[in-house]
């Protein structure tokens, strides 16, 4: 039997009903349209799916739906304001960190959630930080870099 | 499937001993959704307890440290008195999956879970820990290490619950550590696994310890021998020789897709020797 | 006019450059559609059932209780897909992967597809439908399936390459011999002999993007297949030729694809979704689950080699030899035959021969990664010629440069070299700081060599000038590394004008002809090659429209730096017209600008790389751990630096993982015991360092800018480089890939 949930997505109010065993992961995707979010694995060991619950970055596959109700969530399309990218989107741009770009929504919520919580982190902070997400492409080189430019840069701002 | 999210551990218990089919306790589902996806597990009720008061909270007590059953693990590290006192569990817990699955999982979530090689419970049993059980008549509490009855067992009974973990008082000039072996740096279930506890006297001899190994039988083993290798000594060469003979010989392991038994057994010796090293360091020995 | 291919030296002004990508802002915000973005009014939920079994006869299918349940739209089995390919047996194969018939020959072989309302009914109605299996005997291991007596894959298989043809069938399915000289006679000539035995364990691509597709069929035959893939054109083909639709009639839309590394050169699951949404007349979505990808595409061979090379002391290799024994999964191929074409190829031996063996047996059907084969082959060759190197006392670059192939060098698999960049990349890296950095405790450091050809093949390029005198451009080999920039950069390049101005799509199969598929490392090459011809053409009716407006020969008029120029004393008073005026004409000079380009870009230039790594070992528990790592490849010409040396950095990730712990584990019942990223460990952020790149350009002679394909080589290096590295590190030399904890840790308590 379907469950009606209203939440926060984006700063957004949003009511959706969703099956009781169904991932926010496919809520997000087949339900409110935000695609954003990818499922490479569905098992919580890929972090392409990344959001920030109430603050905390989780995979979204390993979410019910239901359990969304008077939640705050993140997702990568509310990263930018308007038509300004966030930092962290336009530093991947510049710095082609990404090459396919199925893993970036993830990394680029990863590194947000990182950033949010420790604005100057090391190499090794950095790519522990990030050691949820997997990228097939990059060898995580220019994505390391790319971070580490947008805190940078967000430092100075 | 029903999903319930009730307020108290009072109506949680009553949903799950009611339940006829199939019930199952949400907390960071980290495991449950899993198994849900891969098909395993067709759940007719999951009961979230994280609307109930309490089970998110991490509270100094007059015994030591009481930990809600949905306190996800991320929040253990950013609890900077649990931290100091008992770093080895926290690293442990830390260990758990990746940053995202640290952001849901728990470690009662963990010890229920009942694998072998659950990164957070050799440090619970190498510190002693206790979990509180509610259930239908009433509450009980058990040691950590008699919670797992097997690979994907545990001994709770229908309609019983974890609903806290407790930690101890730490004795003064202890230390504890959890060391685990992965091929990767992150995100890999633990080949092996070890948590040491020790406490000193004045004078750097270790008076008392617990050496807990994981994934080398079916549940996380305490092991007396390893303990009694290093009780009365410094961590001198010959009490680690000790250790790490005496925690490879209580490692009773499997060939499976993770490492071999032969690689298990040697590592186990290391890990343990290593965790020595840690603890006593962080006890204050030198 | 036929495209002049010939290198052109010259100062470029926007190639080399590194650009924005076109795609980036779309990648960044969540807006890129890949193969699973897709939605069509009306459609269903396809989902198959795939065997349990690893090799099993399907006696008897049941579907009418699937049939029944309420959402269930269509259900298809082998007879829905009749055999339509005319004794085409790489077709029939390919059929028969797609769905199993009289047999399940791996793991995770389809052998039915639901397509219901929503993925929960599809889900029941897989467990409504019963199939009497008769489990048969399996062989997974290639050394097992070659021998006399291992259970049979197939019946009809005679080994190809022997002479006369076997009359009774086998798993061995194909002998191939390559070389040059008389081996037994340079062994006799050597001062040392190394011979050793290796094995490598079955890897896969690991794309995070699981296959996925948006299938569309009308009852009058007119579909649509919106797919992630690494070629849409090869899709429509076979996918047409498979369900008896006419090609024209199907279009296929390649999606943004989240990684391929030959992985999506194949169809899997796209026939069925065609069948499915055929059966139902609904749009059908199909997305594979990362257990499905792992146990029903296909990974690259796993394989077991034995080398031998004979050296003198002054360094002098007096001859090679390898026997290459590779499994192709359950179906034939050519995949050992790959290896023994790129084993010595880095090499100018006097005496080099290489056999193979190539074998089926039950595993999923091998496809193509990255360079296939050749990693294989070279973890076996560099590492014997490590131990070589080590034999004579000669340093391990020293001993390659010496007996480097150069320009001229008869390889050894059969073509004469042109100019190279195996000695120039050896140089660099012998020059390299990291080479001659100190190392610490339980370090060692290590190289190796890579090869791969590289490909051209057919393409197709429509370039359009609009009428504001900007440009677009249609690509027909997909984009999945940022490709789009590069062709952008070209015509840029070509037209004179800025990158900004050229905006590049990639087009699907109704609007374009026919393209190969993006692999061999040919996308960059051959597009570029195309759109350089696309270009040139349009180039020439701008002239040819800026003549017609001056009243002036065509031959009077130049195009210079974006503008058509009058040129002679008699038109020094004419102002030049640029491409904005030019278009803005031309519906009064002869209608719309475009270039096509339809060719066969051959000349592809071969590659090499040399990698250089520091690795560190736990002697205590066998754990390696990367500390540093430098690639140094030949690119040709770098178009989009960032993007290549992405490549060369990606590559070199995907061969360190495949070095030390990436590997297909089955059990003794046959069956994938390791289908997700839990166990089948890729690398992650925290395993590696930064990875130095280095890029030589030694121009590729038949590219108008030298270009060069650059996307595969750089895998092919990191085993032998880690294997030689380990081996300095430990003093074990480990002859099994991946070089896991366990089996380091025994070959040290081993050597002990």
């Amino acid at each position: 039997m379907s469950v009606k949930v209203s939440t926060t997505i984006n700063g957004d109010a949003v009511d959706f009903v969703c099956q009781p065993d169904e991932p926010l992961l496919d809520v997000l995707r087949n339900r409110l349209g935000l695609t954003g979010a990818k499922e490479g694995c569905g098992t919580g060991d890929c972090g392409a799916c990344s959001v920030i619950l109430d603050g905390r970055l989780v995979c979204s596959c390993l979410v019910l739906g239901v359990e969304m109700e008077g939640k705050k969530l993140e997702t990568v399309e509310g990263l930018a304001d308007g038509p300004k990218l966030h930092p962290l989107q336009q530093q991947f741009i510049d710095g082609a960190a990404l090459q396919c770009g199925i893993c970036t929504p993830g990394f680029l919520i990863a590194a947000k959630a990182l950033l949010d919580k420790n604005p100057d982190p090391s190499e090794e902070e950095i790519r522990f930080g990030l050691a949820g997400n997997l990228c097939r492409c990059t060898g995580y080189d220019k994505i390391v870099r790319a971070v580490q430019a947008a805190a940078k840069e967000m430092r100075g701002a | 499937m029903r999903y319930e999210s009730p307020a108290t551990t009072k109506d949680a218990v009553a949903l799950l001993a009611k339940e006829k089919g199939q019930a199952f306790v949400l907390a960071g589902g980290t495991d449950l959704l899993v198994k849900m996806k891969a098909g395993m597990l067709e759940p007719d009720l999951v009961v979230d307890i994280k609307r109930i008061k309490g089970m998110k909270e991490i509270k100094k007590t007059a015994s030591g440290f009481s930990i809600g059953a949905a306190v996800p693990c991320a929040a253990l590290k950013e609890n900077a008195a649990l931290v100091k006192t008992w770093p080895g569990v926290v690293e442990g817990a830390s260990l758990i999956g990746s940053k995202q699955v640290q952001g849901r999982c728990t470690m009662a979530g963990n010890l229920c879970n009942a694998s072998p090689a659950a990164d957070s419970v050799p440090g619970l049993v190498a510190a002693g820990a206790k979990v509180v059980i509610a259930g239908p008549r009433g509450t009980r509490k058990l040691a950590v290490e008699d919670v797992p009855a097997g690979v994907g067992r545990t001994v709770l009974k229908k309609g019983e619950f974890i609903s806290a973990i407790e930690l101890p008082k730490k004795p003064a000039r202890s230390g504890d550590a959890y060391l685990r072996f992965i091929p990767r740096t992150e995100m890999d279930i633990a080949v092996v696994s070890a948590g040491v506890s020790l406490t000193l006297d004045a004078k750097g001899v270790i008076t008392a310890a617990r050496v807990a190994l994981g994934a080398v039988a079916p549940t996380v083993l305490l092991v007396k021998e390893a303990a009694k290798a290093i009780i009365g000594s410094k961590l001198d060469d010959e009490a680690k020789a000790r250790l790490t003979a005496a925690a490879s010989a209580a490692a009773r392991p499997i060939d499976d897709k993770r490492g071999t038994k032969e690689f298990r057994i040697d590592v186990a010796g290391v890990l343990a020797r290593r965790a020595a090293e840690l603890a006593y360091a962080r006890a204050g020995g030198k | 006019m036929p495209l002049d291919t010939s290198l052109v030296r010259k100062q470029f002004k926007v190639i080399g450059t590194r650009v924005r990508r076109p795609d980036g802002i779309d990648k960044v915000t969540g807006r890129a559609k890949y193969g699973a973005d897709a939605f069509a009014p009306g459609q269903l939920i396809g989902l198959v059932l795939r065997s349990p079994h690893a090799h099993a006869r399907i006696k008897k299918i049941d579907i009418s209780k699937a049939e029944k349940l309420q959402g269930v739209k269509a259900v298809i089995t082998a007879a829905d897909l009749p055999d339509l390919t005319g004794g085409d047996r790489g077709m029939r194969d390919i059929l028969e992967n797609c769905m199993a018939r009289s047999k399940a020959l791996y793991d995770g072989h389809a052998v039915a597809a639901v397509a219901a309302v929503d993925a929960h009914t599809a889900k029941q109605a897989l467990k409504l439908i019963k199939i009497d299996y008769e489990v048969l005997p399996h062989v997974t291991d290639v050394d097992e399936a070659l021998k006399p007596g291992a259970p049979l894959i197939h019946d009809d298989i005679f080994t190809d390459g022997i002479e006369p043809k076997p009359t009774k069938p086998s798993n061995f399915c194909k002998l191939a011999e390559y070389g040059h000289g008389d081996v037994e006679a340079g062994f006799k000539e050597a001062d040392f002999v190394i011979e050793k035995s290796y094995k490598t364990e079955q890897t896969h691509q690991g794309y995070i993007e699981p296959h996925a597709c948006l299938a569309n069929v009308s009852p009058d035959g007119v579909a649509e297949l919106w797919v992630t893939t690494q070629g849409p054109f090869v899709y429509r083909n076979h996918c047409a030729a498979l369900l008896g639709l006419d090609a024209n009639k199907l279009r296929v839309t390649a999606s943004e694809i989240g990684g391929g590394f030959g992985g999506k050169t194949h169809v899997w699951a796209e026939p069925l979704a065609l069948a499915l949404s055929r059966k139902a007349n609904r749009p059908v979505k199909l997305t594979m689950t990362r257990d499905e990808v792992f146990r029903a595409t296909g990974p690259t061979s796993s394989a077991s080699i034995d080398v031998k090379v004979g050296v003198k002391k002054d360094g002098t290799v007096t001859a090679a030899f390898a026997e290459l024994r590779y499994q192709n999964g359950a179906f034939p191929f050519t995949w050992a035959e790959f290896g023994a074409m790129t084993a010595f190829a880095c090499y100018d031996f006097k005496n080099v021969k290489t056999v193979s063996r190539d074998a089926v047996v039950n595993r999923p059907k091998c496809a193509a990664y990255r360079a296939p084969s050749a990693p294989i082959a070279a973890f076996a060759v560099e590492s014997t010629m490590d131990m070589a190197a080590k034999a004579i006392g000669m340093d391990p670059i020293d001993f390659r440069i010496k007996n480097a192939a150069r320009e001229g060098t008869k390889s050894s698999y059969g073509p004469v070299f042109g100019p190279i960049g195996i000695g120039p990349t050896l140089e660099a890296a012998k020059k390299h700081a990291h080479w001659n950095a100190p190392l610490g405790e339980n370090q060692g450091r290590g190289m190796a060599c890579g090869f791969w050809f590289n490909f051209g093949g057919q393409t197709c390029v429509d370039l359009n000038v609009t009428p504001d005198g900007s440009v677009t451009v249609a690509l027909g080999t997909i984009d999945v590394g940022g490709s789009r920039a590069s062709m952008a950069l070209a015509v840029a390049e070509e037209l004179g004008v800025a990158y900004e101005q050229v905006r590049c799509v990639v087009a699907d199969t109704s609007s374009l002809g026919h393209n190969d598929m993006t692999d061999g490392s040919r996308g960059t090459f051959s597009s570029s090659m195309a759109a350089v011809d696309a270009a040139r053409k349009a180039i020439h009716t701008m002239r040819e429209r800026a003549a017609k407006i001056w009243e002036i020969p065509l031959d009077e008029v130049e195009w210079i730096d974006g503008q058509a120029k009058a040129v002679g004393e008699k038109h020094g008073n004419k102002a030049p017209l640029s491409i904005k005026e030019i278009a803005a004409q031309a519906a009064n000079t002869g209608g719309p600008i475009a270039g096509h380009s339809e060719i066969v870009a051959d000349g592809a230039g071969v590659s090499f790389a040399t990698h250089i790594c520091d690795a560190e070992v736990d002697p205590e528990t066998g754990r390696t751990s990367i500390k540093r790592y430098t690639v140094i490849q030949d690119a040709g010409k770098a178009m989009h630096p960032s993007y290549v040396e992405g490549q060369y950095q990606g590559g070199a990730a995907q061969g360190i993982g495949w070095a030390l712990n990436e590997e297909y584990i089955y059990g003794k019942d046959g069956r994938l015991q390791n289908a997700g990223f839990l166990d089948y460990r890729i690398p992650v952020c925290s395993d590696l360092p930064f990875i130095d790149t280095q890029i030589l350009e030694i121009p590729n002679p038949n590219h108008p800018y030298g270009v060069r394909g650059v996307g595969e080589t750089s895998i092919v290096p990191p085993l032998g480089a880690i294997g030689n590295a380990i081996s300095n590190a430990a003093g074990v030399r480990l002859n099994h890939v991946p070089m896991s904890p366990p089996r380091v840790l025994k070959a040290i308590k081993d050597a002990r």
